[in-house]
């Protein structure tokens, strides 16, 4: 760990001043990932500018019915908050897929968003790794990647996003609200994330300057018919090897809007509109929802190690599919698949 | 008297534990302390070229580097470096004893600071340059280069011929991962500079004896310079059976100082010392069509150090368990460029015992016999390696209870027959077996006039539970309530004992225990019958007992008198007595522990998910001293089982020879969600022959046999046998 400033924000605009006056600037709020990054001397910020008691912790209705969440709620809040729980249940599940209870209570919601890949090459500075280390190389394209990347990857990167919470808020639509010195601005959550391409030492579209404000929910939240299935090496507390967020509308067994979204597979939540339109109109059947998982998966590539990944996948998002189909979603206490 | 032995006494230090009481080795304190951190090599083998500290020298707060070249005095033969536990064969590694670097994550410099973040920080600092060699630590592929060890086991008959004219045969290689400890609490010494050259060092070991010859050894030391202490330790299972980096690299800054200094490893750094090696078990298996071994094969692969020859007993066990004219067993390893493997809960038998009984599984199968029956067929009542019977062997038993707990017989042993809804259900078991050694252990009794009595032995209680069980046995040999008993262990300067490991510390400590209390006994009735007009006078000296408190006649109670009267009277504020109890050597029987384990798997059949849902241990482990810390100890070694079978793997890129998953967020441990029922049967298993209490050991016991019977029941639930540890999602979907 390098040695830093720290100051603590009094205001939203004061934490974008600091963080503007420094480049090597980095926000904290719950500490989760950075500080383990910085651990491992993976991050060197300069600065820390604490944001963790600015006034971004409420949930409130927006004027269309959908949701506005504070970027400092912690995910444990989010996720047993009864708006939550009764109108967007899919994200409830979600959160409380991941991490440990410790670690939810501390996290917030904003720096979810923000945490970065758990490839192990990226923790360790003894190798290279193009986004620890732009131009290095990327050690787990020819090494060590069961866990990495199947979609979108590059030849510079095939690390994962590991936040389930930002799996289920692909899904559902949301966008996240961003505030910087020019103003304020919204953009899809999953135009939030980026894949890697040729800089994928950039994890996301949020530029310097600016700050995660809020993330809001769009009214319809599918509460009937939703599940999130994560599959891991253990039954708790891992990273996704697959997880699958879906939510449908159905009219008796005919699909009316569906959504889709793959976690543990892409340097981002990965979601096919063509995955999506494929299962409108259509039965709740398994062939269906297999269809739709080709779809899902158009362009897979396995490196050495991670190929099950592609089937896992495919079986994972039928069986999610099924039980959102019938309402029987996956229970993130008992860990017996649904 | 027995009021205390064989109940489920809780823990004595348990209150100080869970109060923050207990110190450990890292939270010693003293004056003027620093704190140093450990730069580690990034290289698996070479040499260092250059190491500029200078940048680090001129941060604030740090007040020294260590490194080999400025650092002070240290031995200079491999003898001096060879602890107690250290393999034969070989040469220790030696922090920072030059510019050579044999294993990736060598700890090659000490920054010492006046406070540890401080450390931490300028360790990044220092640079290094490295001229590297070329290195290899994949032991796949370098089965080749195997060498094989003299022979531990005696061939017996002709196994290669009765192999190929065996009716039903099964051949297959298990391959068991490099796997580490990970003990909760962090590998950490704190030397305290006590002046005229004197340390006292706090430091996390199973042996401060052990350590303490080590250290007067590497630095040169008189043994009154030195003691060390270890009061508590967050679990090592093994780790730290051999003098730890931290201990000599913490001395030697407090040398080189003057100062009193602390050295805690972090987690990642922890995997640069010992571990279980990555075996590549090879199991042939013969048998005629009735069922009957005829031909046992068992060769084990496994890696090493280049420096040290680490090799334990994987293949031997065999011979214990199962009746077979004909075995061959051998051990070869392969030396890699890795720091030397060690001890980990059952070493040898966690890995080999897990091969063979997955293969006895398989050989069931072929034979289409049930997996209990094929092992009764051939149930061994004699050690065949040695010839001898067992002093005790309840493992029919074993077999017996734990099927009819487990519900075994209404086992279909169809594969993929059972079910419950989406999921497969498998139900496999497997036998467990470890020895049971004793070891010479002396303890101190020093007992009060106020009726209080102080126990002490260098032993160390790694969190199995050696105080509670030293204090129950001095209790009831004493004749006192456990209240009363102090027990005081893990201090170089306290009587003898070996490291705790192997299962041996409960059977060594209780008889030592035993024969100081009665020094004790005869000392007080000698006293009690010169008593004037004394109410035990005329009994003899055998036959007076200690109970509640007095010296009475074993014959009839009412004749007694108190200890406090005699010792008040014999104008004694103290009866001290120090005994070393040594085993009489008996080599006309074998001694083992031994367990049947009964797992039931639950098996997503589409996306290979497992739960293990159900474990029956079964153990017959002579009498069980403290029936509470011993199904804990039994309980870890089956949640461990889980671990080995599901989880645990420590993960290289031999690329750069480097473990990419040190830390306990990637290598991974079995979590609460992944434990369900486990039920522990101790079976009755009177011993008569091993020692006076009749007591084996648990520590190992409970580990071994938990991965094979769970492997068999996931290849029950699928059909599919995964061979290759850990059993994960990806193999099952293959």
């Amino acid at each position: 760990m390098n040695n830093f400033q720290y100051s603590r924000a009094s205001n939203v605009a004061d934490a974008i001043q600091l963080l503007a006056a420094d480049p090597d600037a980095k926000l904290i709020a719950g500490g989760t990932n950075l500080i383990d990054l910085m651990k491992e001397n993976v991050e060197r910020p300069s600065r820390l500018v604490d944001i963790s008691r600015l006034p971004l912790r409420d949930i409130e209705q927006t004027a269309d019915g959908g949701l506005r969440i504070g970027a400092l709620v912690p995910n444990s809040d989010l996720a047993y908050h009864p708006q939550i729980e009764q109108r967007y249940p899919l994200l409830a599940s979600a959160i409380l897929a991941g991490a440990s209870a410790q670690l939810r209570n501390m996290a917030s919601v904003g720096g979810n968003l923000m945490q970065r890949t758990r490839c192990a090459y990226f923790y360790d500075t003894a190798t290279p790794c193009n986004k620890r280390s732009p131009g290095t190389g990327c050690s787990a394209i020819d090494g060590l990647n069961r866990n990495h990347a199947i979609l979108g990857t590059s030849s510079s990167c095939i690390a994962t996003n590991p936040s389930d919470m930002s799996v289920a808020l692909a899904a559902l639509d949301a966008r996240v609200h961003i505030a910087s010195r020019s103003g304020e601005r919204a953009v899809a959550l999953i135009d939030f994330h980026r894949l890697p391409g040729d800089r994928p030492h950039i994890d996301t579209n949020l530029g310097s300057g600016e700050i995660i404000t809020a993330i809001e929910l769009p009214p319809r939240g599918f509460a009937q018919n939703y599940s999130y299935l994560k599959i891991r090496d253990r039954l708790s507390y891992a990273f996704a090897l697959v997880a699958v967020a879906a939510a449908l509308d159905l009219e008796g067994n005919v699909i009316g809007e569906a959504r889709l979204t793959l976690g543990g597979v892409a340097h981002k939540p990965w979601r096919s509109l063509e995955a999506e339109a494929a299962l409108r109109g259509q039965a709740a059947t398994p062939d269906h929802f297999g269809r739709a998982a080709d779809l899902l998966l158009q362009g897979a590539a396995a490196r050495a190690h991670n190929g099950f990944k592609i089937e896992l996948a495919r079986r994972a998002v039928v069986r999610t599919l099924m039980q959102a189909a019938r309402a029987t979603p996956q229970s993130q206490a008992h860990k017996k698949i649904a | 008297m027995n009021a205390y032995v064989g109940t489920p006494t809780s823990r004595v230090d348990g209150r100080a534990k869970v109060t923050g009481a207990a110190q450990y080795a890292g939270e010693f304190q003293a004056a003027g302390l620093l704190h140093g951190f450990v730069v580690t090599a990034t290289i698996a083998r070479g040499r260092i070229v250059r190491l500029d500290a200078s940048e680090a020298l001129r941060v604030k707060g740090v007040v020294d580097v260590l490194t080999h070249a400025n650092r002070p005095p240290l031995a200079d033969d491999d003898d001096a470096w060879k602890d107690e536990v250290a393999p034969e064969k070989g040469s220790p590694f030696r922090p920072l004893y030059d510019d050579v670097i044999r294993f990736n994550g060598q700890p090659v410099a000490l920054v010492v600071a006046e406070n540890w973040e401080t450390a931490k920080f300028a360790a990044t600092l220092v640079r290094i340059d490295y001229e590297q060699d070329g290195f290899a630590t994949d032991l796949d592929a370098k089965r080749g280069h195997a060498i094989e060890l003299d022979k531990p086991h005696k061939p017996r008959g002709d196994a290669e011929t009765a192999l190929n004219g065996a009716a039903v045969r099964h051949e297959a290689d298990y391959v068991i991962p490099t796997e580490h400890h990970n003990p909760m609490e962090l590998y950490a010494t704190t030397t305290v500079w006590e002046g005229g050259n004197r340390l006292t060092v706090y430091d996390k070991t199973q042996g401060v004896q052990n350590v303490h010859k080590y250290l007067c050894s590497v630095f040169g030391k008189k043994p009154e310079d030195i003691r060390v202490v270890s009061p508590y330790v967050g679990g090592a299972f093994g780790s730290g059976l051999r003098p730890q980096h931290q201990v000599v690299l913490a001395t030697l800054a407090a040398l080189a100082l003057e100062r009193s200094v602390r050295v805690v490893l972090t987690r990642h750094q922890m995997y640069g010392l010992g571990y279980r090696p990555m075996t590549i078990e090879h199991v042939a298996l013969g048998a005629s069509a009735d069922g009957k071994l005829d031909a046992v094969v068992h060769e084990a692969i496994a890696v090493t150090s280049r420096h040290e020859d680490f090799a334990r007993n994987d293949t031997g066990w065999a011979e214990q368990l199962y009746r077979s004219p004909n075995s061959l067993l051998s051990h070869k390893l392969v030396h890699l460029d890795v720091s030397t493997p060690c001890d980990m809960r059952a070493p040898g038998a966690a890995s080999g015992v897990c091969a063979l009984e997955c293969a006895m599984d398989e050989l069931a199968v072929a034979l289409k016999l049930d997996p209990i029956e094929l092992r009764l067929k051939s149930y061994s009542e004699r050690d065949q390696g040695e010839d001898l019977p067992y002093t005790s062997k309840q493992l029919r038993e074993c077999y017996a209870r734990g099927a009819e707990s487990f519900g075994w017989n209404r086992r279909n042993p169809a594969p993929g027959s059972m079910r419950d809804g989406k999921e497969l259900v498998g139900w496999g078991m497997a036998t467990g077996v470890w020895e049971a050694l004793q070891m010479p252990v002396a303890v101190r009794i020093v007992l009060t006039a106020n009726g209080h009595a102080e126990v002490s032995c260098a032993a160390s209680d790694i969190g199995t539970g050696t105080y509670t069980i030293v204090a129950q046995v001095a209790a009831d040999a004493l004749g006192l309530p456990i209240e009363t008993i102090d027990v005081k262990l893990a201090d170089s300067t306290f009587p003898q004992a070996p490291v705790e490991g192997g299962s041996w510390m409960a059977a060594s400590s209780a008889h030592a225990v035993l024969a100081a209390a009665e020094d004790i006994r005869q000392e007080l009735a000698r006293l009690a019958k010169a008593m004037p007009g004394s109410p035990v006078g005329s009994v003899d000296i055998p036959d007076l007992v200690l109970v509640d408190g007095m010296i009475a006649n074993g014959n009839d109670k009412s004749r007694a008198v108190s200890i406090a009267d005699v010792m008040r009277h014999s104008r004694l504020e103290r009866v001290e007595k120090q005994k070393l109890n040594q085993f009489a050597e008996d080599k006309s029987h074998a001694r083992n522990t031994h367990s049947a384990v009964f797992a039931e798997v639950k098996i997503d059949e589409e996306l290979g998910v497992i739960r293990v849902t159900r474990i029956v241990s079964a153990v017959a482990a002579g009498r069980i001293l403290n029936t509470k810390t011993g199904r804990s100890q039994i309980m870890g070694g089956v949640v461990w089982g889980i671990g080995m079978a599901l989880h645990e793997e420590t993960v290289m890129d031999h690329r750069f020879g480097r473990i990419m998953n040190a830390d306990i967020a990637e290598y991974h441990i079995p979590v609460n969600a992944d434990v369900h029922d486990i039920e522990i049967i101790f079976v009755d298993e009177p011993d008569h022959r091993i020692n006076r209490l009749g007591v084996k050991g648990l520590g190992e016991i409970g580990i071994v046999g938990v991965p094979a019977a769970i492997a068999n029941a996931v290849y029950h639930a699928t059909g599919k046998r995964i061979r290759r540890f850990p059993i994960t999602v990806d193999k099952l979907l293959d």
